[in-house]
């Protein structure tokens, strides 16, 4: 199309006639710029199936990766649950992945701090398995005061895992009943 | 969906929260359905709807219990299957009562603990007097499960006994276990002790008329309803239900739901094509996560946690989930739990040490994450961790969650973005009215930024049971990085911490198969997992491979699986989940996208489509059938029954198991094969759903004098009052009725959707809705500001004055009810905050699943922003001595009256 505009076949009049858009309201009208214009997705490096992250319905999404960056994601017409569509949230959704605000650094708050300061990630995960290995320690009931085994700590909980993966439900799970951590909950309970 | 012939959607805005999903329904609609909303508001689902029922907001058991009532005096349910596929024709115990003897509660009653013993509720026995089953310990073959009785601490402060229910989730994915399924039946119906007539005289009283005076529903509308679902039920037709949270956040929400699965059950619309019931979850793995449970009460699967004194030894614990001679598929449970342990501790776990059953913890009562809240008040928990939640905005009580966590030593937060649950200790409501300062609060914050959705590769279950596999498309940016990898990470230097402990409470953790593959970027291999969970066979021939169903499990420790319900999903060694098969490729069922829980069954109990003897009820709603040729069953679903169970065998009473499945019991899960209409056991607050009002309610229940329902789980404390209700003293302070809800443009507690540009823009702000009565009782203009002031706190919200909001009239007076999106919340670092609506409500559970009531709550409304700063504690405080409310108020689990 682009290179019909250097010739006489990208005369206006012409172009109407041959788009049939006879009255010169569409694409007979539109700027060069405008056709030139490429959607990302079909600039895309390559696309990925993925699953909306919102509701539970599950509507099929395809991502579109632009030099290892998400440049946009739309809803997957393969999908049999969604055929295609997404709510305003999934259609957002691109916004989840580069929002502006997001937080991609470890942030850290010690007590009476009236601000966080940002912490190494390993210091950070290291600071917090000393904290569950002692809180583990201090809170630890062995037995109830009939003798019988309760092996666990009411001194550490979580709460989350409705918007998280099963392979990381299961981790979290196997973990902290491992640890007798069993103040284990999500949204499921609310 | 699509195939309904009518849909009824109550205790859900199904257009608005599950927008895509809808397509189905009007696609349904499209096809000649008929769609009924019944709904508080109007809303865009009522506008699609063919009718939208008005109702008002907690009294849905009146509406249910009167479709009972007209289908079961009229004979509209359709008999042959009742009679062969439920528990109609089944003898109760002549122990039992009923609310209706007992003026609201039923027999077994104890208003000391505010529970129940079941025993008088249970199936009365063939061969011997009926009366209530034994209650043996001993060997298996005499065992008896229990009830989802827990004792100990749960919170509640009332009452020596202190003893809570965990409820029926204990019992796993489909009931509770009975002794044998040997009951007696009287295939006519008429015996006076049978569940049909038990049923019928239940819900005698809930009639049209009861419905209007109760629910403000017109006896022409309920009429219209019957009309609809009667007609559209049967052989040729199905309706179909759908719900969601205005169904589940009630003081009996379980027993919502099982009023409309009776109902289903009696119209012959359950395992068939277009009928069952709907729940639109709003998570997008909120299935996963209670199937493979970051929940207190199981282990993945539905196995229940083990509980101190009930589950003491390995064989304890297996005797309760279920006994040898009862029918179905949970009999194999020792196959599954010994799968699980073997999974999780791998060599250390053998047959001579049960597998390793005692490295569980116990529980001692309910420790959901309300009671966890108390007991971070009490300072009993140094450490918490919030994983993409938002506690401080989306749980009830904001300001209890809030200060709840000024109490722990240490908190870990993993979200995208610094949610209000990360930053209370600087921004909260609290700070502003002084109740708290900053420079007090001793709790560490640690804040780890997470991978999202497309960062990472695994799988979300959506709410049909369908697991679906997510390729990772980019890695996470600097330090974010996903739950499994910050967990994988977080145990090995737990483990680290503990190496060459010599102490026994660390051989769990020492002893835990915890090695996974990672990626040159050290990232876990989520599919590594996934295989975990399926599961191998660890000894033999197939040594190392993978399983393909749960029913090669054995008890012995020659396999494995992390939750045996999704065994399947890597069989032949394919990870099914990542099908994708593109849907205009396959026919409507279309097994070959993702991979649905069990062995990829889309629509559960589907036998049931078939008439007794294996044909079709009708053509038109063929869906699974038996093949006299072929001898086996087949059709246009995977078959969720014995793939060659003749439709007319007939098992030996005295045999237990699979093999004890009858050829016409569909209900292959539960204990009888039958569906339940009558529950004698599993739910601890009656095997029958009753209507009592809400915690907080503007009128007297008129079927009983018990108010609420009995067995509710109160917590009387100062900061967590209630209105009077009914005809109380100071009733008239709080005399509005409000209920919450989400918004299509935002998410939960906003973590997903406050902090995006375009979807703030879309929702900027908190508003409530009122009809243009009450705006002009209480003169509140459009857009501007409006203070709503409950028990517990006041929040301030822009007024849109709406015809959606209509007022109902109960029992001659008129009551008003105001409509509140719950997704704000009170911060410095979102796009768009707000007061947070979930700060107006108290703390009260339904018993079954400990689940607050926050869909139903009383409150004055008044033009104008709230006051700023301490003002706003006197504005509430000056309220609550107004209505005279107190610790006391509203926590009496017994009504007194003239019972």
């Amino acid at each position: 199309m682009a290179a019909k505009d250097s010739t006489f076949l990208g005369w206006p009049v012409l172009r109407q006639l041959a788009t049939g858009d006879f009255l010169g309201r569409g694409a007979a009208a539109t700027s060069r710029r405008t056709r030139e214009q490429q959607p990302r997705t079909v600039t895309a490096d390559r696309v990925v199936q993925s699953v909306c992250p919102y509701c539970a319905v599950g509507c099929g999404q395809k991502v579109f990766v632009s030099d290892e960056k998400v440049v946009q994601i739309e809803g997957d017409q393969d999908s049999p649950i969604s055929r295609g569509r997404l709510c305003p949230k999934g259609a957002a959704s691109e916004q989840l992945v580069n929002s502006p605000t997001r937080q991609t650094h470890v942030l850290y708050r010690a007590p009476g701090a009236t601000e966080f300061t940002r912490m190494d990630r390993d210091e950070a995960l290291d600071m917090v398995a000393d904290r569950f290995v002692e809180s583990r320690a201090r809170t630890w009931q062995d037995h109830d005061e009939h003798g019988r085994p309760l092996r666990r700590t009411m001194g550490i909980a979580s709460l989350g895992g409705a918007t998280l993966d099963n392979e990381e439900n299961y981790l979290i799970k196997k973990l902290f009943t491992a640890a007798g951590a069993i103040q284990i909950e999500n949204q499921a309970r609310i | 969906m699509a195939n309904a012939d009518c849909i009824i959607i109550q205790g859900s805005n199904m257009a608005e929260c599950h927008p895509v999903g809808f397509q189905w329904v009007t696609e349904a609609k499209a096809r000649g359905a008929r769609v009924i909303h019944v709904d508080p508001r109007f809303t865009r689902t009522s506008a699609i709807a063919d009718t939208h029922v008005p109702i008002r907001a907690g009294t849905d058991v009146v509406l249910l219990g009167a479709l009972i009532n007209h289908v079961l005096s009229n004979e509209l349910y359709f008999h042959d299957y009742v009679v062969a596929y439920t528990n109609a024709a089944t003898l109760v115990s002549d122990n039992f009562r009923d609310t209706e003897d007992l003026d609201g509660v039923f027999s077994g009653f104890d208003p000391e603990t505010g529970t129940y013993d079941p025993s008088s509720w249970s199936y009365a026995e063939r061969a011997a007097p009926p009366g209530p089953s034994p209650r043996a310990g001993g060997p298996a073959g005499e065992a008896v499960s229990g009830d989802g009785e827990i004792e100990g601490a749960g919170g509640d402060e009332q009452g020596s006994a202190r003893r809570a229910r965990a409820g029926g989730q204990e019992h796993g994915a489909a009931g509770p276990s009975l002794e044998h399924a040997n009951v007696v039946r009287d295939e006519s119906l008429q015996h006076p002790r049978s569940v049909f007539q038990i049923l019928k005289r239940h819900y005698a009283r809930y009639t049209p008329e009861m419905v209007r005076d109760v629910c403000g529903i017109p006896v022409e509308q309920f009429h219209e309803v019957a009309r609809a679902l009667t007609e559209n039920s049967g052989r040729e037709r199905t309706t179909c239900f759908a719900y969601a949270l205005g169904w589940t956040q009630h003081s009996l929400g379980a027993q919502f739901i099982r009023t409309a699965a009776i109902l289903q059950l009696l119209m012959g619309n359950m395992g068939r094509p277009g009928g069952g019931i709907m729940a639109l979850r709003g998570h997008a793995s909120i299935q996963g996560s209670t199937d493979i449970p970051t929940l207190f009460n199981i282990l993945p699967g539905y196995l229940p946690m083990p509980i101190v004194g009930e589950h003491d030894t390995w064989q304890d614990y297996l005797d309760h989930i279920s006994s040898p001679l009862q029918k179905g598929f949970w009999t194999e449970a020792p196959s599954y739990t010994a799968s699980l342990l073997k999974a999780w501790w791998g060599e250390a776990a053998t047959a001579d040490n049960n597998f390793c059953y005692d490295y569980l913890p116990r529980l001692t009562g309910a420790h959901g994450t309300y009671q966890t809240v108390l007991a971070m008040l009490d300072d009993e928990v140094e450490g918490y961790f919030v994983l993409g939640q938002n506690p401080a905005v989306g749980s009830a009580h904001g300001s209890m969650q809030r200060k709840a966590m000024t109490h722990l030593k240490w908190l870990v937060v993993r979200d995208f973005q610094l949610i209000e649950s990360a930053t209370f200790w600087k921004d909260s409501p609290e700070i502003a009215t002084g109740e708290l300062r900053t420079e007090d609060i001793d709790t560490e914050v640690f804040f780890f930024p997470a991978a999202n959705h497309v960062e990472k590769a695994g799988t979300f279950t959506q709410t049909q049971r369908m697991l679906q596999w997510r390729h990772q498309a980019v890695r996470p940016p600097n330090d974010a990085q996903s739950e499994l990898d910050f967990f994988y990470d977080l145990g090995v230097r737990i483990r680290q911490r503990l190496a060459g402990s010599t102490d026994e409470r660390d051989r769990p953790l020492l002893d835990l198969t915890w090695d996974y593959p990672t990626d040159e970027h050290g990232e876990v291999d989520g599919a590594a997992v996934l295989k975990e969970i399926n599961g191998y066979h660890l000894t033999g021939e197939h040594a190392g491979e993978l399983l393909d169903s749960f029913s090669q499990m054995r008890p012995d420790g020659s396999t494995s699986g992390g939750c045996w319900i999704y065994t399947g999903v890597f069989a032949g060694g394919v990870n099914r989940s990542a099908n994708r098969v593109p849907g205009a490729d396959q026919d409507e069922v279309a097994h070959e996208w993702g991979w649905a829980w069990p062995l990829n069954r889309r629509i559960l109990y589907n036998r049931a489509s078939a008439d007794p003897e294996g044909r079709p009820w009708s053509e038109r709603k063929a869906y699974v059938w038996w093949d006299e040729e072929t001898r086996r069953w087949t059709g246009k679903d995977i078959p969720d029954f014995p793939i060659d169970r003749d439709p007319s065998f007939r098992p030996d009473p005295d045999v237990g198991g699979p093999a004890a499945i009858a050829g016409d019991d569909p209900f292959i899960m539960q204990a009888d094969g039958k569906g339940w209409l009558f529950a004698p056991k599993g739910m601890v607050d009656g095997p029958l759903p009753t209507h009592y009002e809400a915690q907080e309610s503007p009128v007297a229940n008129p079927l009983y004098t018990q108010q609420s329902n009995p067995s509710r789980l109160v917590y009387p404390r100062k900061d967590n009052l209630w209105s009077p209700s009914g005809d109380e003293p100071g009733a008239d302070v709080y005399p509005y009725v409000f209920t919450t809800y989400r918004l299509t443009e935002h998410h939960t507690a906003g973590g997903m959707s406050r902090w995006l540009p375009y979807l703030s823009e879309l929702q900027p702000e908190m508003f409530c809705e009122v009809s243009p009565e009450l705006a002009a009782e209480r003169g509140l203009t459009n857009g501007d500001w409006a203070t709503i002031i409950s028990a517990r706190s006041a929040i301030e919200a822009r007024v849109l004055v709406t015809e959606r909001m209509q007022p109902l009239t109960i029992q001659g007076h008129t009551v008003h009810q105001i409509g509140l999106p719950y997704h704000w919340g009170v911060g410095a670092d979102a796009v768009v905050e707000g007061d947070g609506a979930n700060d107006l409500l108290g703390i009260v559970l339904d018993p079954n699943v400990q689940i607050q009531e926050s869909k139903v709550g009383s409150c004055d409304i008044q033009p104008g922003r709230r006051p700023r700063g301490e003002a706003l504690l006197r504005l509430v405080a000056d309220y609550q001595s107004r209505s005279g409310t107190t610790s006391e108020t509203g926590n009496a689990r017994l009504t007194e009256g003239d019972r």
